[in-house]
C-alpha cells in the first residue's frame, strides 16, 4: 500500500484539475454539473483513502517529488502531514456539499462556472500539500484567480467593485510574499543541482539573522493576514462575501481563509521564530481587538451575509491569536485547538451559507429586518440552522467548542487579560447569533416569508451531513486531535 | 461497586434517548405516546438513581472513565462520571422532581399540537440529560458541558412559544446573561488548566497546596461569577423573572428546582477550594452578594402582582439564602436548602400552574381570590408550600433555613439580622400571594368563574407527592439540638468534610434563635393576612413604586451597558469601519486613481510639449552633470 | 581663428533649431530646424577635428586626426536617409489630414 499511498497528494490535485479542464473543453452545459459533483466525490474518496493509508503522518511522510525547474532548485514536490490531511479533508469534504447544496441553482454558462470552481479546488489542495515554496506560491495564486473570475462574473450588483478590491488587496499581499520567498530562497545553501533551493526543508533548516527575520516576517505576515483576514486587513471580506455567488462565498470563507491560517503555521512560524517572538504581543493584540470589533459590528448588520462575514472575522482572529500565543509558550493544547478549529469553522460556516442560500433562493432577500417566522414554514431548515448557529457560537458537544476551548486555554496561558477580553466575544457572538435566529426564524411570518416551503430532500441531506459532522467532532474530537499531533509538535519545535 | 458503574451511564443516556425519539418522531407520535416516553425515561433514570444512591450511602465514590474527550500533550480531559454522595442527592432531585413535572406536563400542555407536544417533551428530556451531565461529570469540563446544555434548554423552553417576540426576547436575555457567567466559569477552568494541567475534581483538590493565593482567589471568584449567572444572583439575576415566559412546568423544573441550583452545586462541589484560607475574601463576597440578592429579590416580590413573578423573585431570594450559607462555609446547609427548596418551590410553581390553568391563562393575583372553594387540593398543597418556604416548623423549609440562619449568626450578627429580615419578607409575600389567590372573593370575570375547576389527576398527583415531600423533606437534616442526627451532613461527609466548630453556640442561644425567627415569620404572615383582607388596587407611591418597578435595575442595565455597547457598535460600524479602515483602503485606490489622472495630463498629444519636456530634461541633466 | 567662435556659432545654430522645433507647428519647418541642429553638431565635429589635428602635428598618433570629419559624412548620409523618410511621413500626413500642422495629430490625448 505504501507505493499507492505515496501518490495520494498528487492524485488529490489532479482529480479536480482534470475535471475542471474537462468542463472547459466539453462546454457541455448540462453535464458539467454532474462532472463537478462526480469529481468532487472522487476527490473526497482519495482524501479519505490518504488518511487511512497514511501510517506515518510526519511532514516528510507522503511526498512526491518531480524536478520542475532544475537549475532554480524548484521541484514539484507535494506531500501530506497531519495538518495537510486535515485541510485537504476539509477541502474535499466541502466541495461535494457545496455542489449538492447549489444543485438546484442554474448558472449561466455553467461549464465555465464549474470549471473555475474545480480549478480553485485544485489550487486549494495544492496550497495545502505544497512542500516547495515556489509550488506553494503557484497554487496560492491558482486558488485566487478562479475565485476572482467567479465572483466578478456571477456575483451581485456591485461585484466588479468588490472583486476588484478583493483581487488587488490579496494580490498585493501575495507579491510581498513573493519578494520574501525570493529573498529567503537566495539565502538557502546550494544543492547538487542548483545554487539555491525552494524546498521546504531548506527553508526550515535555514538560520536567518534576527534582523532579517524582523522585516521578512512582515512580508509574509501581511500576505497571510490579508487572506485570513486579521484586523485591520479585513475590509475586503464583507464586501466580497456579500457580492460573490453563495457557492463561491462558501469556498472563500470555508476553505480559502484557512489558507491564511495554514500558511502562518507552515510558512511563517517555523521559519521566523525570532520575529514571531518579537511581534507576538502586537499580533495577538490586533487579533483580540479585531474579535471584539468584528463581533460588535456583526450586531449592527442587517444583511445575513455580512453578519456571517463579520462573525467569521471574529473567529479567525481567535485562531490567529491562539497560534501566536501557543507557539511561544510551547502550548500544544492551544495549537491543537487551532488545528481542529480550522476544520470545524470551515464546516460550520459552510452550513450557515447553505442556509442563507436556501432562504435567499426562496424569499429573494437577505435582510434580517425583512424576514421572520420561517420556523413555522420550514421547521427542518430551522432546526438545522439552530444547530449550526449554536455550533458557530461554540456550544459544548459541538465541534467548535473543542477548538475554541483549547484555543482560549492557550491564550489564557499566554496572558490572562487577553483571554478575558477575547472571551467577551463569546458573549457578543451569542448576542448577534440569537438575534439573527430570532428575527429570521421566530416570530410571525410576513408577506415575504409566508410562501416559504420546506427544503428539498437533497438539501436536507447536505445539512444533515454537516450536523452529523458537527456532533461527531464535538463529542469525539480525539481522532482528529491525534491526526495533527505530529504536525503540531513540528511547528512548535521549529517555532521555539 | 462495579455493578454501579455498569449502569450509571444509563442515567443520562435514557433522557437523551427520550429526546431523540420525541425530537425525531415528533410528527408521528401521539400525545399519549410522547408523554409516556418523555416521562418514562426520566422515571427509569430515577429508579437507577435510587439504586446508585444506596450504593454510595456507605461512603463510596465511583469514578467511571468512558473515553478521552481531549487528550493533548499533558492535558487529559476524560469523558468521566463521578458518582458520590453529593451527585447522588442531586440525581435524586433532578430525576425525582423532574419525573413529577413531566407527569404534570402531560396534562398541562395537553392543548398543544401533536408535534409541539412532542417537541416540548424532547426539550424537557434534553434538559434532564444536560442537568445530569452537569452533576455527574468528574471534571469541570463535563460540568461545563452540562452547564451550557441546561442554558440552551432553558433558552429553548423559555422561547417555546416562539411566535411571541417578548418570549423570544426573554429567552435570549436568559441565554446571554448565562453566557456572561459562563465566561467566568470558562476562565476559571483555563486557570486550572494553566496551573495544574487538569480539571479532574480529585486531582485539583489533591493539588490545592501548589496553588498560590492569587490563583485560589482568582479561580474561586471566577467560578462564583459563573454561579451568579446560572443561579441568578446580583448582578446577573434579571433574566430569571423574565424567564417566566416559558410554560409553568418549565419554570418549576428549570427555574426553580434544578438548573438554577447548579451554581450551588458547583460551589459545594468545589468546597475544598472555597474552604481554603486564601479564599476568605471570596467567601465574604459570596455571603454579601447572596444576602444582598435575598433582600433585593424579596423586596421586589412584595409588590409584584403576577403569580409567577412573585415565585420567580422568591426563587432568586431563596438562592441568595443558599449562597449566604455557602459564603459562611456551611455547604451542607446550602445543599440541604437546595433539596427542600426543590420540593416546595416546584410544588408552588406547579400549584400556580394549576391556578393559571383553571383561570384560563390569567396570572394577575389581583384578579383572583377565593379559589379555595373551587380547587381544594391545589389550595391545601399550595398552603403547605407557603408554610414550608416561610420556614414554619416542622415543615422542610424550617430546618434548612434554620441551618442557614444559625450559620450566619455564628459568622456575623449583622448578616443574621439582615437574613432574618429577608426571611420575614419571604413569609410576608408568600402569604400575601396565598391569601390574595385563595382567600376572599373572586375578583375575575364571570366567564372565568364559571370555568373554575380543580385540575385533573395528572396535575394534582404530583402536587400531593411534592406536598408530602415538602412536609417531611426536612427531617433528614434535623439538628442535634432537636434530637435529630442531621443525617444529611453525615451522608455528605465524604464530599463535604465537616469542620468542627471552635465555639459552638450554646443550646440556649440556638433555641432562642429558632423561636425568635419562627415568631418573626408568624408576625409577617399575620401582617400579610391583615393587609390582604380588603384588596384595593391603588397606585403605588414612593418606595412601593420603586419596588413594583424592580428597583429599575433593568432600566439601569439598559442605560449603562446595553446602550453604550450599541453606540460603540454603531460607532465601529459607521465611523471606524466604513470611514476609517475601509475609507483608508479605498482611499489608497482613489489616491492612485487621482495621481494617475494628474500624471496623464502630461501626455497632451502635442509634439511641441513632448519636445519641450525633452529639452528641459536635457538641460536638467546638463546642470546636474556640470554643477552638482 | 579661435575655436570658441565655432562653438558660439554652433550653439547659436542649435538654439535656433531647438526654438524652431518648440515654437513652430508646421511639420516641414520643424523638420528644417532638426536639420539645423544636426548641422550645428556637424560644424562642431569638423571644428574640433581641425583643432585636434593642429595640436597633433608632429606626433605619432597623427592618423586619428580625421575621425571627426569622417563622422560628419556618416551623419550627412544618415540625415539624408532621415529626410527621405521624414518627408515621406509628412507627405502621407498631408494626404490624410490635408495639413502639416503637428498639433493636429494630438490623438494620443484622451
Amino acid at each position: 500500500m505504501q507505493t499507492l499511498g505515496i501518490r495520494f497528494p498528487e492524485l488529490l490535485i489532479w482529480s479536480p484539475l482534470i475535471a475542471g479542464l474537462l468542463c472547459f473543453i466539453l462546454k457541455n452545459e448540462k453535464n458539467s454539473k454532474a462532472i463537478a459533483l462526480f469529481s468532487s466525490i472522487i476527490t473526497l474518496a482519495i482524501s479519505f483513502a490518504s488518511i487511512i493509508y497514511a501510517n506515518d503522518k510526519q511532514l516528510s511522510g507522503l511526498q512526491d517529488n518531480y524536478v520542475w525547474m532544475k537549475y532554480l532548485g524548484a521541484s514539484f514536490s507535494v506531500g501530506l502531514d497531519g495538518m495537510g490531511h486535515l485541510l485537504t479533508l476539509l477541502t474535499a469534504f466541502s466541495f461535494p456539499l457545496i455542489f449538492i447544496a447549489t444543485y438546484s441553482n442554474s448558472y449561466k454558462n455553467s461549464s465555465s462556472f464549474y470549471g473555475l470552481m474545480l480549478l480553485s479546488q485544485a489550487g486549494l489542495l495544492g496550497v495545502f500539500t505544497a512542500m516547495d515554496a515556489l509550488v506553494f506560491y503557484f497554487f496560492w495564486e491558482l486558488a485566487l484567480i478562479p475565485v476572482y473570475f467567479l465572483s466578478s462574473k456571477w456575483g451581485g450588483e456591485k461585484r466588479i467593485q468588490a472583486t476588484f478590491k478583493f483581487f488587488v488587496y490579496t494580490f498585493a499581499g501575495s507579491l510581498l510574499m513573493l519578494i520574501g520567498i525570493i529573498y529567503v530562497y537566495l539565502q538557502t545553501p546550494a544543492t547538487p543541482t542548483s545554487e539555491h533551493s525552494f524546498a521546504i526543508s531548506a527553508f526550515y533548516n535555514l538560520r536567518l539573522s534576527v534582523a532579517e527575520q524582523f522585516w521578512l516576517f512582515w512580508l509574509f505576515f501581511t500576505a497571510f493576514a490579508i487572506k485570513m483576514p486579521v484586523f485591520p486587513f479585513h475590509t475586503w471580506q464583507p464586501d466580497t462575501y456579500e457580492q460573490s455567488p453563495t457557492a463561491v462565498t462558501m469556498v472563500l470563507s470555508g476553505i480559502m481563509v484557512k489558507m491564511g491560517v495554514f500558511a502562518v503555521l507552515r510558512w511563517l512560524i517555523p521559519i521566523f521564530p525570532a520575529a514571531v517572538a518579537k511581534y507576538d504581543t502586537l499580533v495577538i493584540g490586533l487579533s483580540v481587538f479585531g474579535m471584539i470589533y468584528a463581533s460588535l459590528i456583526a450586531i449592527k448588520q442587517d444583511d445575513l451575509k455580512r453578519l456571517v462575514a463579520y462573525s467569521s472575522i471574529a473567529h479567525i482572529g481567535l485562531m490567529c491569536a491562539a497560534i501566536f500565543a501557543s507557539s511561544q509558550n510551547v502550548n500544544h493544547v492551544g495549537m491543537q485547538g487551532v488545528m481542529i478549529q480550522m476544520f470545524s469553522h470551515g464546516i460550520n460556516i459552510i452550513g450557515l451559507w447553505i442556509v442563507i442560500e436556501l432562504i435567499e433562493r426562496q424569499t429573494g432577500v437577505r435582510k434580517i429586518s425583512q424576514l421572520g417566522g420561517i420556523a413555522h414554514k420550514a421547521p427542518v431548515l430551522t432546526i438545522m440552522l439552530v444547530i449550526i448557529a449554536l455550533a458557530n457560537i461554540a456550544l459544548p458537544l459541538t465541534n467548535a467548542f473543542v477548538g475554541e476551548f483549547m484555543m482560549f486555554s492557550g491564550l489564557f496561558k499566554f496572558n490572562i487579560w487577553y483571554a478575558a477580553i477575547a472571551g467577551v466575544s463569546i458573549i457578543l457572538a451569542a448576542v448577534y447569533t440569537l438575534n439573527m435566529v430570532q428575527k429570521v426564524f421566530y416570530g410571525e411570518t410576513n408577506a415575504l416569508t409566508a410562501t416559504v416551503k420546506e427544503i428539498a430532500l437533497h438539501e436536507k441531506l447536505v445539512l444533515a451531513v454537516i450536523v452529523v459532522a458537527i456532533f461527531l467532532v464535538g463529542v469525539f474530537p480525539q481522532p482528529m486531535l491525534d491526526l495533527t499531533k505530529n504536525a503540531v509538535t513540528l511547528i512548535i519545535g521549529k517555532g521555539k | 461497586m462495579n455493578n454501579v458503574l455498569q449502569i450509571v451511564w444509563l442515567i443520562p443516556l435514557l433522557p437523551l434517548i427520550g429526546f431523540l425519539i420525541n425530537g425525531l418522531g415528533r410528527k408521528h407520535l401521539s400525545k399519549t405516546l410522547a408523554g409516556i416516553i418523555g416521562s418514562g425515561v426520566v422515571l427509569a433514570s430515577f429508579l437507577i438513581s435510587v439504586y446508585v444512591f444506596f450504593s454510595v450511602k456507605g461512603g463510596n465514590t465511583h469514578v467511571a472513565h468512558y473515553f478521552d474527550f481531549i487528550n493533548v500533550a499533558s492535558l487529559k480531559i476524560g469523558f468521566d462520571f463521578q458518582i458520590d454522595q453529593l451527585s447522588s442527592i442531586f440525581l435524586l432531585i433532578i430525576t425525582g422532581v423532574g419525573f413529577l413535572i413531566h407527569v404534570y406536563s402531560t396534562s398541562y400542555m395537553h392543548e398543544e399540537d401533536n408535534k409541539d407536544f412532542a417537541k416540548y417533551f424532547a426539550y424537557l428530556n434534553l434538559f434532564v440529560f444536560s442537568m445530569l451531565l452537569l452533576v455527574m461529570g468528574a471534571n469541570y469540563v463535563i460540568m461545563f458541558i452540562g452547564w451550557e446544555g441546561v442554558g440552551l434548554c432553558s433558552y429553548l423552553l423559555i422561547g417555546y412559544w416562539f411566535k411571541n417576540n417578548n418570549f423570544n426576547n426573554a429567552a435570549k436575555k436568559a441565554f446571554i446573561m448565562n453566557r456572561i457567567g459562563d465566561l467566568g466559569f470558562l476562565l476559571a477552568v483555563f486557570w486550572l488548566i494553566a496551573k495544574l494541567d487538569t480539571t479532574d475534581y480529585h486531582t485539583v483538590f489533591a493539588n490545592i497546596s501548589t496553588l498560590s493565593k492569587t490563583d485560589i482567589i482568582g479561580i474561586t471568584l471566577l467560578l462564583f461569577v459563573g454561579a451568579t449567572g446560572k443561579s441568578a444572583q446580583i448582578p446577573l439575576y434579571t433574566w430569571l423573572p423574565d424567564a417566566m415566559a416559558g410554560p409553568t412546568p418549565v419554570s418549576a423544573l428549570i427555574h426553580a428546582a434544578t438548573m438554577v441550583t447548579a451554581g450551588i452545586y458547583m460551589i459545594a462541589r468545589s468546597n475544598i477550594l472555597y474552604s481554603t484560607d486564601a479564599a476568605e475574601i471570596t467567601r465574604l463576597i459570596i455571603s454579601v452578594i447572596g444576602l444582598a440578592t435575598a433582600l433585593l429579590a424579596a423586596s421586589i416580590a412584595i409588590k409584584q402582582n403576577d403569580i409567577k413573578k412573585v415565585l420567580a423573585y422568591s426563587t432568586v431570594s431563596q438562592l441568595g439564602f443558599m449562597f449566604l450559607a455557602l459564603g459562611t462555609g456551611n455547604y451542607v446547609a446550602a445543599v440541604f436548602h437546595v433539596m427542600t427548596h426543590a420540593f416546595f418551590k416546584a410544588l408552588l410553581f406547579l400549584g400556580s400552574g394549576s391556578v393559571i390553568h383553571a383561570m384560563g391563562g390569567e396570572q394577575d393575583i389581583t384578579k383572583m381570590g377565593g379559589l379555595k372553594k373551587y380547587m381544594r387540593i391545589t389550595q391545601i398543597t399550595f398552603l403547605i408550600g407557603c408554610l414550608a418556604i416561610a420556614g414554619c416548623p416542622p415543615f422542610s423549609g424550617f430546618f434548612s433555613k434554620d441551618a442557614i440562619l444559625i450559620s450566619a449568626f455564628e459568622h456575623n450578627k449583622v448578616l443574621w439580622i439582615l437574613a432574618v429580615f429577608a426571611a420575614m419578607m419571604t413569609a410576608y409575600y408568600m402569604f400575601r400571594l396565598y391569601f390574595l389567590t385563595f382567600n376572599g372573593k373572586f375578583r375575575g370575570t364571570h366567564e372565568q368563574e364559571h370555568h373554575l375547576h380543580e385540575s385533573p389527576t395528572a396535575m394534582t398527583l404530583p402536587l400531593i407527592i411534592l406536598a408530602v415531600l415538602a412536609i417531611i423533606g426536612g427531617f433528614v437534616g434535623v439538628p442535634h439540638l432537636l434530637g435529630g442526627h442531621n443525617e444529611i451532613a453525615t451522608f455528605l461527609q465524604p464530599v463535604i468534610p465537616v469542620h468542627e466548630n471552635a465555639h459552638p453556640l450554646s443550646s440556649g442561644t440556638e433555641y432562642g434563635l429558632m423561636i425568635g425567627t419562627t415568631i418573626a415569620m408568624l408576625i409577617a404572615a399575620v401582617f400579610a393576612y391583615l393587609q390582604t383582607r380588603n384588596v384595593a388596587v391603588k397606585e403605588n407611591k414612593g418606595l412601593g413604586k420603586i419596588l413594583e418597578n424592580k428597583w429599575y435595575v433593568d432600566e439601569l442595565y439598559d442605560t449603562i451597558i446595553v446602550k453604550p455597547l450599541q453606540s460603540l457598535a454603531a460607532f465601529f460600524n459607521n465611523v471606524m469601519e466604513k470611514k476609517g479602515i475601509d475609507g483608508f483602503v479605498n482611499g489608497v485606490g482613489r489616491a492612485v486613481n487621482y495621481g494617475s489622472r494628474q500624471v496623464r495630463l502630461l501626455q497632451s498629444g502635442y509634439v511641441g510639449n513632448y519636445v519641450l519636456l525633452m529639452v528641459i530634461g536635457i538641460l536638467i541633466l546638463f546642470i546636474v552633470q556640470l554643477f552638482l | 581663428m579661435e575655436i570658441q567662435w565655432y562653438i558660439y556659432l554652433a550653439a547659436a545654430l542649435f538654439s535656433i533649431g531647438v526654438i524652431g522645433v518648440l515654437t513652430r507647428r508646421n511639420a516641414i519647418i520643424i523638420f528644417m530646424c532638426i536639420e539645423l541642429m544636426l548641422n550645428s553638431a556637424n560644424l562642431l565635429l569638423v571644428a574640433f577635428s581641425k583643432m585636434h589635428a593642429a595640436a597633433a602635428i608632429g606626433k605619432a598618433t597623427a592618423t586619428v586626426v580625421s575621425d571627426g570629419q569622417i563622422f560628419v559624412f556618416f551623419i550627412m548620409v544618415v540625415a539624408a536617409a532621415e529626410v527621405a523618410v521624414g518627408l515621406a511621413i509628412i507627405v502621407m500626413m498631408y494626404r490624410n489630414v490635408h495639413s502639416v500642422d503637428v498639433n493636429f495629430l494630438n490623438r494620443l490625448k484622451n
